[in-house]
């Protein structure tokens, strides 16, 4: 025990500071790998993910005018089956839109038109408020929330208001549009939602 | 005892004095010093002697996470969380677990209790200066516990998987999806899942009764430590330790034990007089601290007709709604947190209590007082019509609050701040 010959009481003190920092800096890469594993673990898991897979709907059932609900990935997804009147009221009033022409809203590039769908005869949305996430309500007939209302949806929570088309009026605290899932017809009376050319999401 | 026979063993430790008392407490002081951490603490830390009514809730708060700590623990044996069990593992607390009901109760209560109490205490450090300099620290890490305990509020909110729970649940997280860019995958992160579900529920709970008390619990002793290093303000805003007495105490200063452990006790009385009637007579407090839709299982296709959160968050949520643009709102929402943090360096003024503050002062802390309070019963209305507009009327008042406190309390006249602190002998 200690024979070894003591040199010198000084300390080399740029060696001592380089080490140091090598040491922390190993540490923080080390801790940062570290915490991948935890962080993943809140992504969705295997079992959400399988459950969140597409939806099928059969549109068959849907008479004119109306509204069916099914769920996708937890949502309520709104079908409406429009009819020619309907289509009509989605037009003429642009000028009372926040967002006419769907540019600051979240919908797949096939329903990034006017009547924001794949086809007119049926809209898809995701029935959830932009705004804080509660469930607009369905007010399709002329005159029905106010006497210059053109049909559409109405927010209860905070008066959220969008057209036949999901496109939000100004003077709603929404100030996108109603989203729009990722939807396919294989077959022409089946809506798959979930999935379409692109795969599925 | 046996251990008695321990006292003074053969080599004994460095430094032992012999010649000590012996017995237990001498032999234990040794090796644990006991005796130091409890004068250091209680019979030799000197408090200002002019305390008031308003020193009683930091007392108070530590009560009641004590209680929380508790009540919470024995929730646990019997709470199941998930989807499928939550609800109905909180309906069995309340039916069939002997006293499940009143645990249940004094949870709840005691979340609002604690909320009444940390308003109380923030409005103390408000009107006598208590985050200013040395204390800037005291008062941040203050700060970083009431966010903390919001964190542990809301999660613990949801927890019932009552309609309200899922609601608020949804309407809090979706908040994050506002961050430009990263938002939408930070809620799905988030909630583990395309929506509020089993995932999210667990992992609430996770956070809800580990890892929040955890850092709740660790917060809060480094309030306290930082506490005894600077030392108590109080109401005329004087640092005792400059007056020092011919003993090295200072002179307008008494020991916190047996004086203030004595005057909060009596505190702790009525304290848990009002405790106990919300708990055993209005436990809901109409709708405030329980909310009616939460007596419903959560349902994510029924939204209840109107979402509020409970009241201790009101005032921030009227904030978010008075905004007519949803990226606006939920970042005015979170400045108006944040903005407490900045107090100490926001306040230009050369004294620290109310007492010798100028009118402006005076005048911008009771707007800011009003406007709290506006908001919150605000926040619990439906945002519509004539309450939008006033939720707008005073969500600006407090802000003009913090961004004019530079300026007025600079140009505020203060009044002389006496050498000693004003006190009368009982």
């Amino acid at each position: 025990m200690a024979d070894h010959a003591v040199i010198a009481d000084e300390v080399d003190l740029s060696r001592r500071k380089f080490l140091t920092r090598a040491t922390i800096a190993t540490g923080v890469v080390g801790a940062a790998f570290a915490a991948v594993p935890f962080i993943e673990s809140w992504s969705p898991s295997e079992r959400a993910r399988a459950q969140g897979a597409p939806t099928e709907f059969d549109l068959s059932k849907l008479e004119p005018g109306q509204m069916a609900v099914p769920v996708w990935r937890r949502q309520p997804i709104y079908v409406v089956r429009r009819t020619p009147d309907m289509v009509a009221r989605v037009a003429g009033h642009d000028g009372d839109l926040k967002d006419p022409d769907s540019k600051d809203s979240d919908q797949p590039p096939y329903a990034k038109n006017a009547l924001r769908a794949r086809s007119a005869e049926y809209l898809v949305l995701i029935g959830i408020c932009t705004h804080l996430g509660c469930l607009p309500k369905q007010r399709f007939a002329q005159g029905e929330v106010y006497p210059s209302w053109p049909g559409g949806f109405f927010c209860p929570c905070h008066g959220s208001r969008f057209d036949l088309a999901g496109r939000v009026f100004t003077g709603s605290p929404a100030s996108v549009n109603l989203r729009i899932p990722p939807y396919s017809y294989p077959k022409p009376t089946t809506l798959v939602i979930g999935t379409d050319e692109k795969g599925t999401s | 005892m046996a251990v008695n026979s321990a006292s003074g063993a053969p080599g004994g430790l460095p430094g032992e004095d012999r010649s000590a008392k012996k017995g237990l407490w001498a032999w234990i002081n040794k090796r644990l010093p006991l005796s130091d951490f409890i004068s250091e603490q209680l019979t030799g830390y000197y408090a200002p002697k002019n305390f008031n009514i308003w020193y009683f809730f930091g007392s108070l708060a530590l009560l009641v996470l004590v209680l929380q700590l508790v009540t919470g623990i024995f929730l646990t044996m019997f709470y199941k969380p998930g989807e499928a069990t939550s609800f109905d593992s909180v309906e069995y607390i309340m039916r069939e677990v002997d006293y499940g009901w009143l645990i249940r109760y004094l949870h709840s209560t005691g979340a609002s209790a604690f909320f009444i109490v940390v308003y109380l205490h923030m409005f103390r450090a408000f009107l006598y200066g208590s985050y200013k300099a040395p204390r800037e620290l005291l008062w941040l890490v203050g700060m970083f516990v009431y966010l903390a305990l919001m964190a542990e509020a809301f999660m613990g909110y949801v927890l019932p998987w009552g309609n309200m729970s899922f609601w608020g649940a949804q309407v809090i997280v979706n908040l994050f999806g506002t961050i430009p860019a990263i938002g939408p995958g930070l809620v799905e992160w988030i909630r583990g899942d395309y929506g509020i579900a089993d995932a999210t529920l667990n992992r609430f709970f996770a956070l809800h009764v580990v890892a929040l008390p955890l850092g709740l619990l660790l917060l809060v002793l480094l309030h306290l430590v930082a506490l005894r290093h600077t030392g108590s303000n109080n109401p005329d805003g004087i640092e005792i330790k400059e007056k020092l007495g011919a003993d090295g105490k200072p002179l307008d200063g008494i020991p916190f034990h047996p004086y203030y452990t004595v005057k909060d006790v009596v505190g702790v009385g009525v304290f848990f007089v009002l405790f106990a009637i919300v708990v055993f007579f209005v436990p809901t407090f109409g709708g405030l601290f329980l909310e009616g839709p939460n007596f419903e299982p959560a349902n994510p296709l029924s939204t209840p007709e109107h979402i509020a959160p409970v009241w201790y968050f009101t005032p921030y949520y009227a904030i978010l709604r008075a905004v007519p643009d949803q990226r606006l709102g939920a970042l005015l929402m979170g400045l108006a947190v944040m903005a407490f943090l900045f107090m100490p360096w926001l306040d230009r003024s050369p004294v620290k209590s109310m007492r010798y503050r100028g009118w402006m002062s005076r005048t911008a802390l009771t707007l800011f007082a009003v406007s709290f309070i506006a908001l919150g019963y605000l926040g619990l209305q439906p945002a519509e019509g004539l309450y939008v507009y006033l939720a707008r009327f005073f969500a600006a008042i407090y802000f003009l609050f913090f961004l004019l406190m530079p300026i007025y309390s600079k140009l505020d006249r203060v009044k002389p701040v006496p050498d000693r602190v004003t006190y009368h002998a009982h």
